[in-house]
Protein backbone atom coordinates (compact mmCIF):
# COMPACT_ATOMS: atom_id res chain seq x y z
CA UNK A 1 0.00 0.00 0.00
CA UNK A 2 2.54 2.39 1.18
CA UNK A 3 4.43 1.30 -1.88
CA UNK A 4 2.00 2.27 -4.14
CA UNK A 5 1.43 5.72 -2.56
CA UNK A 6 4.97 6.68 -2.71
CA UNK A 7 5.25 5.46 -6.55
CA UNK A 8 2.52 7.91 -7.54
CA UNK A 9 3.12 10.81 -5.34
CA UNK A 10 7.03 10.82 -6.63
CA UNK A 11 7.30 9.47 -9.89
CA UNK A 12 10.68 11.30 -10.68
CA UNK A 13 12.60 10.66 -7.20
CA UNK A 14 12.57 6.54 -7.54
CA UNK A 15 15.54 6.45 -9.90
CA UNK A 16 17.69 8.52 -8.23
CA UNK A 17 18.51 6.35 -5.30
CA UNK A 18 18.57 3.49 -7.29
CA UNK A 19 22.03 4.47 -8.95
CA UNK A 20 23.89 5.54 -6.43
CA UNK A 21 27.57 7.28 -6.69
CA UNK A 22 29.76 5.82 -9.92
CA UNK A 23 31.46 2.51 -9.61
CA UNK A 24 35.23 3.79 -9.41
CA UNK A 25 37.65 3.37 -12.18
CA UNK A 26 41.42 3.75 -11.41
CA UNK A 27 43.79 2.13 -13.43
CA UNK A 28 45.62 -0.67 -11.07
CA UNK A 29 49.28 -0.83 -9.41
CA UNK A 30 51.54 -2.49 -12.17
CA UNK A 31 53.17 -5.27 -10.15
CA UNK A 32 56.30 -5.49 -12.67
CA UNK A 33 57.71 -7.67 -10.12
CA UNK A 34 55.62 -10.23 -10.74
CA UNK A 35 56.24 -10.67 -14.01
CA UNK A 36 59.80 -10.52 -13.74
CA UNK A 37 59.89 -13.63 -11.09
CA UNK A 38 57.28 -15.48 -13.07
CA UNK A 39 59.36 -15.31 -16.19
CA UNK A 40 62.74 -16.32 -14.17
CA UNK A 41 60.84 -19.03 -12.45
CA UNK A 42 59.40 -20.59 -15.88
CA UNK A 43 63.20 -20.81 -17.36
CA UNK A 44 64.39 -22.07 -14.18
CA UNK A 45 61.40 -24.82 -14.40
CA UNK A 46 62.11 -25.28 -18.33
CA UNK A 47 65.82 -25.37 -17.85
CA UNK A 48 65.76 -28.32 -15.45
CA UNK A 49 63.23 -30.09 -17.64
CA UNK A 50 65.71 -29.92 -20.31
CA UNK A 51 68.56 -31.32 -18.79
CA UNK A 52 66.58 -34.20 -17.54
CA UNK A 53 64.89 -34.70 -21.39
CA UNK A 54 68.92 -34.80 -22.34
CA UNK A 55 70.19 -37.16 -19.62
CA UNK A 56 71.47 -40.60 -20.01
CA UNK A 57 67.96 -41.81 -19.29
CA UNK A 58 65.59 -43.97 -21.14
CA UNK A 59 62.49 -41.83 -20.91
CA UNK A 60 60.40 -44.56 -23.00
CA UNK A 61 60.56 -47.27 -20.42
CA UNK A 62 58.37 -45.12 -17.81
CA UNK A 63 55.42 -45.44 -20.36
CA UNK A 64 55.84 -48.93 -21.12
CA UNK A 65 55.41 -49.99 -17.67
CA UNK A 66 53.44 -47.80 -16.34
CA UNK A 67 50.46 -49.58 -16.49
CA UNK A 68 52.71 -52.96 -16.31
CA UNK A 69 50.74 -55.49 -13.99
CA UNK A 70 52.91 -56.20 -11.51
CA UNK A 71 53.15 -52.05 -10.93
CA UNK A 72 48.90 -51.83 -10.68
CA UNK A 73 49.27 -54.33 -8.24
CA UNK A 74 51.88 -52.24 -6.74
CA UNK A 75 49.63 -49.77 -6.41
CA UNK A 76 47.04 -51.80 -5.33
CA UNK A 77 48.96 -52.98 -2.46
CA UNK A 78 50.42 -49.74 -1.55
CA UNK A 79 47.03 -48.61 -0.61
CA UNK A 80 45.33 -51.38 0.76
CA UNK A 81 48.02 -51.06 3.02
CA UNK A 82 48.32 -46.80 3.45
CA UNK A 83 44.27 -47.48 4.52
CA UNK A 84 44.53 -50.83 7.04
CA UNK A 85 47.58 -49.41 8.88
CA UNK A 86 46.10 -45.82 9.22
CA UNK A 87 43.36 -47.44 10.47
CA UNK A 88 44.89 -49.31 12.84
CA UNK A 89 47.00 -46.00 13.69
CA UNK A 90 43.11 -43.78 14.05
CA UNK A 91 41.94 -46.27 15.92
CA UNK A 92 45.04 -47.14 18.44
CA UNK A 93 45.62 -43.33 18.42
CA UNK A 94 42.20 -41.84 19.55
CA UNK A 95 42.37 -44.91 22.12
CA UNK A 96 46.00 -43.82 23.05
CA UNK A 97 44.84 -39.63 23.44
CA UNK A 98 42.12 -41.10 25.65
CA UNK A 99 44.06 -43.43 27.78
CA UNK A 100 46.78 -40.40 28.07
CA UNK A 101 44.27 -37.86 29.39
CA UNK A 102 42.68 -40.60 32.03
CA UNK A 103 42.48 -40.15 35.66
CA UNK A 104 43.68 -43.86 36.26
CA UNK A 105 47.44 -43.28 36.73
CA UNK A 106 48.27 -46.74 35.48
CA UNK A 107 46.19 -46.32 32.31
CA UNK A 108 47.77 -43.15 31.63
CA UNK A 109 51.29 -44.03 32.40
CA UNK A 110 50.65 -47.00 29.80
CA UNK A 111 49.85 -44.55 27.23
CA UNK A 112 52.69 -42.18 28.06
CA UNK A 113 55.20 -45.50 27.76
CA UNK A 114 53.83 -46.85 24.34
CA UNK A 115 54.16 -43.13 22.59
CA UNK A 116 57.60 -42.98 23.98
CA UNK A 117 58.78 -46.59 22.51
CA UNK A 118 57.10 -45.96 19.12
CA UNK A 119 57.87 -42.10 18.57
CA UNK A 120 61.34 -43.03 19.89
CA UNK A 121 62.46 -45.59 17.53
CA UNK A 122 62.73 -45.67 13.95
CA UNK A 123 59.86 -47.28 11.93
CA UNK A 124 62.35 -48.94 9.87
CA UNK A 125 63.55 -50.58 13.38
CA UNK A 126 60.75 -51.59 14.12
CA UNK A 127 60.07 -53.05 11.03
CA UNK A 128 63.03 -55.27 11.18
CA UNK A 129 61.97 -56.52 14.74
CA UNK A 130 58.60 -57.43 13.79
CA UNK A 131 59.94 -59.64 11.02
CA UNK A 132 62.24 -61.14 13.12
CA UNK A 133 60.18 -61.57 16.31
CA UNK A 134 60.01 -65.22 15.59
CA UNK A 135 63.85 -65.15 17.32
CA UNK A 136 61.80 -64.26 20.45
CA UNK A 137 58.84 -66.45 20.31
CA UNK A 138 58.93 -69.92 18.42
CA UNK A 139 54.88 -70.59 18.76
CA UNK A 140 51.67 -68.65 18.37
CA UNK A 141 49.65 -70.29 20.93
CA UNK A 142 46.06 -69.03 21.62
CA UNK A 143 44.46 -72.13 23.38
CA UNK A 144 42.47 -73.89 21.51
CA UNK A 145 41.86 -71.15 18.46
CA UNK A 146 44.92 -70.92 16.82
CA UNK A 147 48.36 -72.26 17.01
CA UNK A 148 51.29 -72.04 14.48
CA UNK A 149 54.47 -71.88 14.03
CA UNK A 150 55.45 -67.56 14.46
CA UNK A 151 57.26 -67.42 10.82
CA UNK A 152 54.24 -68.67 9.15
CA UNK A 153 51.95 -66.63 11.25
CA UNK A 154 53.71 -63.36 10.57
CA UNK A 155 53.07 -63.15 7.01
CA UNK A 156 54.38 -60.12 5.24
CA UNK A 157 51.06 -58.16 5.39
CA UNK A 158 50.90 -58.74 9.10
CA UNK A 159 54.40 -57.48 9.64
CA UNK A 160 54.06 -54.55 7.68
CA UNK A 161 50.64 -54.03 9.31
CA UNK A 162 51.87 -54.03 12.65
CA UNK A 163 55.20 -51.95 12.15
CA UNK A 164 53.19 -49.13 10.60
CA UNK A 165 50.36 -49.59 12.17
CA UNK A 166 51.36 -49.33 15.50
CA UNK A 167 53.95 -46.74 14.84
CA UNK A 168 51.49 -44.38 13.43
CA UNK A 169 48.91 -44.80 16.69
CA UNK A 170 52.01 -43.13 18.40
CA UNK A 171 52.11 -40.23 16.41
CA UNK A 172 48.06 -40.50 15.74
CA UNK A 173 48.10 -40.30 19.71
CA UNK A 174 49.36 -37.05 19.90
CA UNK A 175 47.20 -35.26 17.09
CA UNK A 176 44.23 -36.85 19.07
CA UNK A 177 45.05 -35.58 22.27
CA UNK A 178 45.42 -31.70 20.66
CA UNK A 179 41.97 -32.17 19.09
CA UNK A 180 40.41 -33.76 22.33
CA UNK A 181 41.77 -30.46 24.29
CA UNK A 182 40.50 -28.11 21.95
CA UNK A 183 37.10 -28.90 22.58
CA UNK A 184 35.91 -26.74 25.70
CA UNK A 185 34.67 -28.23 28.63
CA UNK A 186 31.72 -26.72 29.18
CA UNK A 187 30.77 -29.46 26.46
CA UNK A 188 31.60 -31.64 28.64
CA UNK A 189 29.67 -30.23 31.54
CA UNK A 190 26.29 -30.22 29.64
CA UNK A 191 26.82 -33.90 28.25
CA UNK A 192 26.85 -35.06 31.52
CA UNK A 193 24.44 -32.07 33.00
CA UNK A 194 22.19 -34.02 30.46
CA UNK A 195 22.80 -37.42 32.27
CA UNK A 196 24.78 -38.82 29.62
CA UNK A 197 28.20 -41.05 30.10
CA UNK A 198 31.80 -40.32 29.82
CA UNK A 199 32.00 -43.28 26.68
CA UNK A 200 28.98 -41.35 25.32
CA UNK A 201 30.11 -37.74 26.05
CA UNK A 202 33.40 -38.87 24.07
CA UNK A 203 31.71 -40.38 21.24
CA UNK A 204 28.96 -37.79 20.30
CA UNK A 205 30.14 -34.60 21.80
CA UNK A 206 34.02 -34.52 22.20
CA UNK A 207 35.22 -36.46 19.15
CA UNK A 208 33.02 -35.52 16.31
CA UNK A 209 33.83 -31.49 17.49
CA UNK A 210 37.71 -32.75 17.75
CA UNK A 211 38.17 -34.24 13.93
CA UNK A 212 37.88 -29.99 13.02
CA UNK A 213 41.60 -30.11 14.77
CA UNK A 214 42.37 -33.80 14.21
CA UNK A 215 41.65 -34.08 10.38
CA UNK A 216 44.01 -31.76 8.76
CA UNK A 217 46.88 -33.04 10.14
CA UNK A 218 45.64 -36.26 9.66
CA UNK A 219 45.35 -35.90 6.50
CA UNK A 220 49.36 -35.22 6.56
CA UNK A 221 49.43 -38.55 8.18
CA UNK A 222 48.19 -40.32 5.68
CA UNK A 223 50.42 -38.68 3.17
CA UNK A 224 53.38 -39.75 4.56
CA UNK A 225 52.53 -43.26 5.18
CA UNK A 226 51.63 -43.37 1.29
CA UNK A 227 55.24 -42.92 1.06
CA UNK A 228 56.53 -44.51 4.32
CA UNK A 229 54.59 -47.92 3.08
CA UNK A 230 58.16 -47.81 0.91
CA UNK A 231 59.73 -49.03 3.83
CA UNK A 232 58.25 -52.66 3.59
CA UNK A 233 59.80 -53.83 0.89
CA UNK A 234 62.55 -55.15 3.82
CA UNK A 235 60.35 -57.49 5.53
CA UNK A 236 59.10 -59.46 1.79
CA UNK A 237 55.55 -57.33 1.06
CA UNK A 238 55.50 -56.19 -2.60
CA UNK A 239 53.99 -53.45 -2.65
CA UNK A 240 54.50 -50.11 -5.39
CA UNK A 241 58.60 -49.56 -4.63
CA UNK A 242 59.00 -53.08 -4.45
CA UNK A 243 57.33 -54.15 -7.50
CA UNK A 244 58.95 -50.80 -9.80
CA UNK A 245 62.62 -51.84 -7.88
CA UNK A 246 61.83 -55.60 -9.49
CA UNK A 247 61.16 -54.48 -12.51
CA UNK A 248 63.90 -52.15 -12.95
CA UNK A 249 66.89 -54.66 -12.25
CA UNK A 250 65.13 -57.53 -14.80
CA UNK A 251 64.38 -54.70 -17.52
CA UNK A 252 67.66 -52.76 -17.22
CA UNK A 253 65.69 -49.88 -16.92
CA UNK A 254 66.42 -49.18 -12.74
CA UNK A 255 66.53 -45.42 -12.15
CA UNK A 256 63.19 -45.16 -15.02
CA UNK A 257 61.44 -47.79 -12.66
CA UNK A 258 62.21 -45.14 -9.58
CA UNK A 259 60.73 -42.25 -11.44
CA UNK A 260 58.04 -44.33 -12.56
CA UNK A 261 57.38 -44.99 -9.15
CA UNK A 262 57.57 -41.02 -7.92
CA UNK A 263 55.17 -40.14 -10.47
CA UNK A 264 52.44 -42.79 -9.09
CA UNK A 265 52.96 -42.01 -5.90
CA UNK A 266 52.08 -37.91 -6.76
CA UNK A 267 49.40 -39.02 -8.61
CA UNK A 268 48.10 -40.83 -5.21
CA UNK A 269 49.37 -38.39 -2.82
CA UNK A 270 47.31 -35.63 -5.31
CA UNK A 271 43.87 -37.86 -5.11
CA UNK A 272 43.97 -38.14 -1.08
CA UNK A 273 44.60 -34.50 -0.97
CA UNK A 274 41.20 -33.73 -2.56
CA UNK A 275 39.50 -36.37 -0.65
CA UNK A 276 41.15 -34.48 2.66
CA UNK A 277 39.08 -31.14 1.32
CA UNK A 278 36.09 -32.74 1.60
CA UNK A 279 36.57 -34.54 4.88
CA UNK A 280 37.63 -31.16 6.17
CA UNK A 281 34.52 -29.85 5.02
CA UNK A 282 32.19 -32.21 6.20
CA UNK A 283 33.57 -31.62 9.98
CA UNK A 284 33.26 -27.68 9.14
CA UNK A 285 29.75 -28.03 9.92
CA UNK A 286 28.23 -25.41 12.11
CA UNK A 287 31.68 -24.21 13.31
CA UNK A 288 31.01 -21.68 10.64
CA UNK A 289 28.12 -19.72 8.76
CA UNK A 290 28.99 -20.78 5.52
CA UNK A 291 30.65 -23.47 3.60
CA UNK A 292 33.39 -22.66 1.52
CA UNK A 293 32.25 -23.71 -1.85
CA UNK A 294 33.44 -26.96 -3.56
CA UNK A 295 35.80 -27.03 -6.38
CA UNK A 296 32.76 -28.11 -8.44
CA UNK A 297 30.49 -25.72 -6.84
CA UNK A 298 33.34 -23.17 -7.89
CA UNK A 299 33.90 -23.68 -11.14
CA UNK A 300 29.79 -23.54 -11.55
CA UNK A 301 29.71 -20.26 -10.12
CA UNK A 302 32.32 -19.43 -12.38
CA UNK A 303 30.29 -20.53 -15.58
CA UNK A 304 27.44 -18.26 -13.48
CA UNK A 305 29.20 -15.34 -13.39
CA UNK A 306 30.35 -15.04 -16.90
CA UNK A 307 27.11 -16.04 -18.46
CA UNK A 308 25.47 -13.71 -16.55
CA UNK A 309 26.08 -9.98 -18.34
CA UNK A 310 25.46 -11.92 -21.20
CA UNK A 311 21.33 -12.28 -20.02
CA UNK A 312 21.45 -8.66 -18.77
CA UNK A 313 22.12 -6.90 -22.36
CA UNK A 314 20.28 -9.72 -24.23
CA UNK B 1 6.84 -32.66 52.09
CA UNK B 2 10.07 -33.37 51.45
CA UNK B 3 12.59 -30.72 50.41
CA UNK B 4 13.12 -30.59 46.90
CA UNK B 5 17.25 -29.35 47.56
CA UNK B 6 18.35 -29.27 50.97
CA UNK B 7 22.03 -28.03 52.33
CA UNK B 8 23.35 -28.38 55.49
CA UNK B 9 26.44 -27.22 56.27
CA UNK B 10 27.73 -27.19 52.65
CA UNK B 11 31.52 -26.91 52.40
CA UNK B 12 33.61 -26.37 48.91
CA UNK B 13 37.29 -26.05 48.91
CA UNK B 14 39.32 -25.78 45.48
CA UNK B 15 42.50 -26.83 47.31
CA UNK B 16 43.33 -24.37 49.86
CA UNK B 17 40.84 -21.96 48.60
CA UNK B 18 37.66 -22.22 50.55
CA UNK B 19 34.68 -20.90 47.98
CA UNK B 20 31.66 -22.78 50.02
CA UNK B 21 31.97 -21.98 53.87
CA UNK B 22 28.59 -23.59 55.34
CA UNK B 23 25.63 -23.26 53.56
CA UNK B 24 22.43 -24.10 54.77
CA UNK B 25 19.20 -23.93 52.66
CA UNK B 26 16.11 -25.46 51.86
CA UNK B 27 14.21 -25.21 48.34
CA UNK B 28 10.45 -26.53 48.07
CA UNK B 29 9.31 -27.96 45.41
CA UNK B 30 7.45 -25.98 42.67
CA UNK B 31 9.41 -23.01 44.26
CA UNK B 32 11.76 -20.61 42.21
CA UNK B 33 15.00 -19.99 44.14
CA UNK B 34 17.09 -17.02 43.50
CA UNK B 35 20.83 -16.86 44.68
CA UNK B 36 22.08 -13.20 44.14
CA UNK B 37 25.40 -11.84 45.50
CA UNK B 38 28.83 -10.73 43.87
CA UNK B 39 30.85 -12.61 41.39
CA UNK B 40 33.34 -15.12 43.56
CA UNK B 41 30.90 -15.51 46.42
CA UNK B 42 30.22 -18.97 45.88
CA UNK B 43 26.88 -19.03 44.16
CA UNK B 44 27.93 -20.49 40.80
CA UNK B 45 29.63 -23.30 42.96
CA UNK B 46 26.94 -24.13 45.33
CA UNK B 47 24.76 -24.14 41.71
CA UNK B 48 27.07 -26.84 40.45
CA UNK B 49 27.52 -28.74 43.50
CA UNK B 50 23.47 -29.65 43.31
CA UNK B 51 24.31 -32.04 40.22
CA UNK B 52 27.55 -33.02 41.40
CA UNK B 53 29.81 -30.95 38.45
CA UNK B 54 31.40 -29.90 42.07
CA UNK B 55 32.03 -32.37 44.62
CA UNK B 56 31.10 -30.63 48.29
CA UNK B 57 34.20 -31.09 50.55
CA UNK B 58 31.99 -31.43 53.93
CA UNK B 59 28.15 -31.44 55.38
CA UNK B 60 25.37 -32.50 53.28
CA UNK B 61 23.37 -31.68 50.20
CA UNK B 62 20.56 -34.01 49.23
CA UNK B 63 17.73 -33.62 46.17
CA UNK B 64 14.57 -35.47 46.41
CA UNK B 65 15.48 -36.80 49.89
CA UNK B 66 18.44 -38.27 48.49
CA UNK B 67 22.44 -37.84 48.87
CA UNK B 68 23.84 -35.90 45.82
CA UNK B 69 27.04 -38.05 44.72
CA UNK B 70 26.79 -40.61 47.85
CA UNK B 71 25.50 -43.62 48.89
CA UNK B 72 24.30 -44.17 52.96
CA UNK B 73 24.55 -47.30 54.24
CA UNK B 74 24.66 -46.89 58.32
CA UNK B 75 26.76 -44.15 59.06
CA UNK B 76 29.03 -44.87 56.71
CA UNK B 77 28.93 -42.97 52.91
CA UNK B 78 29.63 -44.77 49.23
CA UNK B 79 30.44 -42.83 46.38
CA UNK B 80 28.38 -43.14 43.78
CA UNK B 81 29.46 -44.79 40.23
CA UNK B 82 29.51 -42.37 37.64
CA UNK B 83 27.21 -44.49 35.75
CA UNK B 84 25.11 -43.83 39.17
CA UNK B 85 25.58 -40.38 39.20
CA UNK B 86 24.48 -39.71 35.09
CA UNK B 87 21.48 -41.51 36.14
CA UNK B 88 20.70 -38.74 38.96
CA UNK B 89 21.54 -36.08 36.86
CA UNK B 90 19.13 -36.87 34.24
CA UNK B 91 16.50 -35.52 36.71
CA UNK B 92 18.24 -32.27 36.64
CA UNK B 93 17.99 -30.06 34.20
CA UNK B 94 20.92 -27.04 33.69
CA UNK B 95 21.29 -24.05 31.54
CA UNK B 96 24.65 -22.42 31.20
CA UNK B 97 25.62 -18.71 31.43
CA UNK B 98 27.71 -19.55 28.08
CA UNK B 99 25.04 -22.07 26.64
CA UNK B 100 27.47 -24.70 25.92
CA UNK B 101 25.04 -25.49 23.03
CA UNK B 102 26.48 -28.63 21.12
CA UNK B 103 27.77 -26.29 17.96
CA UNK B 104 27.97 -29.65 15.63
CA UNK B 105 24.20 -30.40 15.63
CA UNK B 106 21.38 -28.30 14.60
CA UNK B 107 18.74 -26.61 17.17
CA UNK B 108 16.46 -29.53 17.54
CA UNK B 109 19.42 -32.07 17.12
CA UNK B 110 20.42 -30.60 20.25
CA UNK B 111 17.14 -30.97 21.95
CA UNK B 112 16.73 -34.37 20.73
CA UNK B 113 20.64 -35.45 21.81
CA UNK B 114 19.66 -36.61 25.52
CA UNK B 115 16.38 -38.63 25.52
CA UNK B 116 18.04 -40.48 22.59
CA UNK B 117 21.05 -41.24 23.31
CA UNK B 118 20.32 -41.29 27.15
CA UNK B 119 16.66 -42.12 27.40
CA UNK B 120 17.28 -44.49 24.13
CA UNK B 121 13.86 -43.18 23.17
CA UNK B 122 12.61 -43.57 19.52
CA UNK B 123 13.95 -40.67 17.30
CA UNK B 124 10.71 -40.12 15.99
CA UNK B 125 9.31 -39.42 19.89
CA UNK B 126 12.14 -37.54 20.79
CA UNK B 127 11.34 -35.04 17.70
CA UNK B 128 7.95 -34.52 18.18
CA UNK B 129 8.91 -33.49 21.70
CA UNK B 130 12.07 -30.89 20.83
CA UNK B 131 9.24 -29.58 18.13
CA UNK B 132 6.86 -28.84 20.71
CA UNK B 133 10.04 -27.45 23.07
CA UNK B 134 11.03 -25.09 20.60
CA UNK B 135 7.65 -24.11 19.79
CA UNK B 136 7.24 -23.40 23.56
CA UNK B 137 10.50 -21.49 23.86
CA UNK B 138 9.17 -19.66 20.63
CA UNK B 139 11.92 -20.68 18.09
CA UNK B 140 10.15 -23.23 15.98
CA UNK B 141 11.15 -21.63 12.90
CA UNK B 142 14.62 -21.99 13.95
CA UNK B 143 14.90 -26.07 14.94
CA UNK B 144 17.43 -26.62 11.26
CA UNK B 145 19.77 -23.92 12.56
CA UNK B 146 22.98 -24.38 13.34
CA UNK B 147 23.71 -22.47 17.05
CA UNK B 148 26.24 -20.34 15.22
CA UNK B 149 23.44 -19.34 12.88
CA UNK B 150 21.79 -18.29 15.88
CA UNK B 151 21.74 -14.96 18.54
CA UNK B 152 23.05 -15.57 21.78
CA UNK B 153 19.26 -15.23 23.19
CA UNK B 154 18.54 -17.87 20.72
CA UNK B 155 20.85 -20.02 21.83
CA UNK B 156 19.92 -19.76 25.36
CA UNK B 157 16.10 -20.70 24.55
CA UNK B 158 17.45 -23.91 23.14
CA UNK B 159 19.69 -24.78 25.76
CA UNK B 160 16.52 -24.28 28.13
CA UNK B 161 14.29 -26.32 25.39
CA UNK B 162 17.59 -29.02 25.72
CA UNK B 163 17.06 -29.11 29.49
CA UNK B 164 13.87 -29.57 29.58
CA UNK B 165 13.95 -32.49 27.19
CA UNK B 166 14.48 -34.63 30.24
CA UNK B 167 11.59 -33.65 31.53
CA UNK B 168 13.41 -32.81 34.48
CA UNK B 169 11.87 -32.32 38.26
CA UNK B 170 14.63 -29.27 38.82
CA UNK B 171 16.20 -26.48 36.81
CA UNK B 172 19.36 -25.10 37.50
CA UNK B 173 20.12 -21.46 35.96
CA UNK B 174 23.64 -20.87 36.38
CA UNK B 175 23.62 -16.53 35.44
CA UNK B 176 20.80 -17.62 31.78
CA UNK B 177 20.95 -14.29 31.03
CA UNK B 178 24.57 -12.74 32.04
CA UNK B 179 25.84 -13.22 28.23
CA UNK B 180 23.29 -11.55 26.56
CA UNK B 181 22.95 -8.50 25.05
CA UNK B 182 20.15 -6.68 27.15
CA UNK B 183 17.97 -6.38 24.52
CA UNK B 184 17.67 -10.45 24.11
CA UNK B 185 17.63 -10.91 27.64
CA UNK B 186 14.00 -9.75 27.77
CA UNK B 187 12.84 -13.22 25.73
CA UNK B 188 15.04 -15.67 27.88
CA UNK B 189 13.38 -14.66 31.04
CA UNK B 190 9.64 -14.68 29.39
CA UNK B 191 10.54 -18.52 28.87
CA UNK B 192 11.27 -18.65 32.43
CA UNK B 193 8.47 -17.30 33.52
CA UNK B 194 6.55 -19.26 31.87
CA UNK B 195 8.32 -22.33 33.16
CA UNK B 196 7.85 -21.11 36.84
CA UNK B 197 4.02 -20.55 35.99
CA UNK B 198 3.60 -24.15 34.95
CA UNK B 199 5.17 -25.23 38.55
CA UNK B 200 8.72 -26.13 38.03
CA UNK B 201 11.17 -26.05 40.68
CA UNK B 202 13.90 -23.93 39.64
CA UNK B 203 17.03 -22.22 41.30
CA UNK B 204 17.96 -19.50 39.40
CA UNK B 205 21.55 -17.68 40.03
CA UNK B 206 20.97 -14.49 38.87
CA UNK B 207 21.62 -10.57 38.58
CA UNK B 208 18.15 -9.78 37.30
CA UNK B 209 16.59 -8.25 40.11
CA UNK B 210 13.72 -7.73 38.62
CA UNK B 211 12.96 -11.22 37.77
CA UNK B 212 14.07 -12.45 40.98
CA UNK B 213 11.25 -9.90 42.87
CA UNK B 214 8.73 -10.96 40.48
CA UNK B 215 9.08 -14.40 39.95
CA UNK B 216 10.40 -15.68 42.35
CA UNK B 217 9.54 -17.28 46.32
CA UNK B 218 12.67 -17.12 48.30
CA UNK B 219 15.68 -15.14 47.69
CA UNK B 220 19.42 -15.44 49.29
CA UNK B 221 22.09 -13.16 49.41
CA UNK B 222 25.25 -14.70 49.56
CA UNK B 223 28.94 -13.38 50.00
CA UNK B 224 32.09 -14.88 50.99
CA UNK B 225 30.99 -18.32 50.50
CA UNK B 226 27.86 -17.84 53.27
CA UNK B 227 24.33 -16.97 53.28
CA UNK B 228 24.09 -13.35 54.00
CA UNK B 229 20.51 -12.81 53.92
CA UNK B 230 17.42 -14.72 52.81
CA UNK B 231 13.70 -14.42 52.57
CA UNK B 232 10.56 -13.28 50.24
CA UNK B 233 12.41 -11.56 47.40
CA UNK B 234 10.25 -8.25 47.67
CA UNK B 235 11.24 -8.11 51.27
CA UNK B 236 14.83 -8.54 50.40
CA UNK B 237 15.02 -6.69 47.68
CA UNK B 238 13.43 -3.18 48.90
CA UNK B 239 14.52 -3.50 52.75
CA UNK B 240 17.77 -4.96 53.04
CA UNK B 241 18.75 -6.08 56.71
CA UNK B 242 21.99 -6.68 57.32
CA UNK B 243 24.65 -4.25 56.02
CA UNK B 244 26.38 -5.95 53.22
CA UNK B 245 23.16 -6.69 51.45
CA UNK B 246 22.65 -3.02 51.71
CA UNK B 247 25.89 -2.37 50.02
CA UNK B 248 25.59 -4.69 47.45
CA UNK B 249 21.65 -3.90 46.06
CA UNK B 250 22.64 -0.23 46.23
CA UNK B 251 25.18 -0.84 43.62
CA UNK B 252 23.57 -3.57 41.34
CA UNK B 253 19.76 -1.47 41.68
Amino acid sequence: MTADVNKTDEPDEAPTPAAGPEAIKAIPVRHYGRYVSAVIAVALLASIIYAFSQGKINWDAVPEYFFDDRIINGVGQTLLLTVLSMAIGVVGGITLAVMRLSKNPVVSSIAWGYIWFFRGTPVLVQLIVWFNLGLVFEYINLGPIYKDYWSSFMTPLLTALLGLGLNEAAYMAEICRAGLLSVDEGQTEASHALGMSHTKTLRRIVIPQAMRVIVPPTGNEVINMLKTTSLVSVVQFYELFRQAQDIGQTSGAPVEMYFLAAAWYLILTSVLSIGQYYLERYYARGSSRNLPPTPLQKIKSGVFSLRRPKGVTA
Amino acid sequence: MTAMVKAEGVHKSFGAVEVLKGIDLEVAPREVFCLIGPSGSGKSTFLRCINHLDKISAGRLSVDGELVGYRQKGDKLYELKDSEVALKRRDIGMVFQRFNLFPHMTAIENVMEAPVQVRGEAKAVARARAERLLDRVGLADKAGNYPSQLSGGQQQRVAIARALAMEPKLMLFDEPTSALDPELVGDVLDVMRGLAEDGMTMIVVTHEMGFAREVGDSLVFMDGGVVVESGNPRDVLTNPQHDRTKAFLSKVL
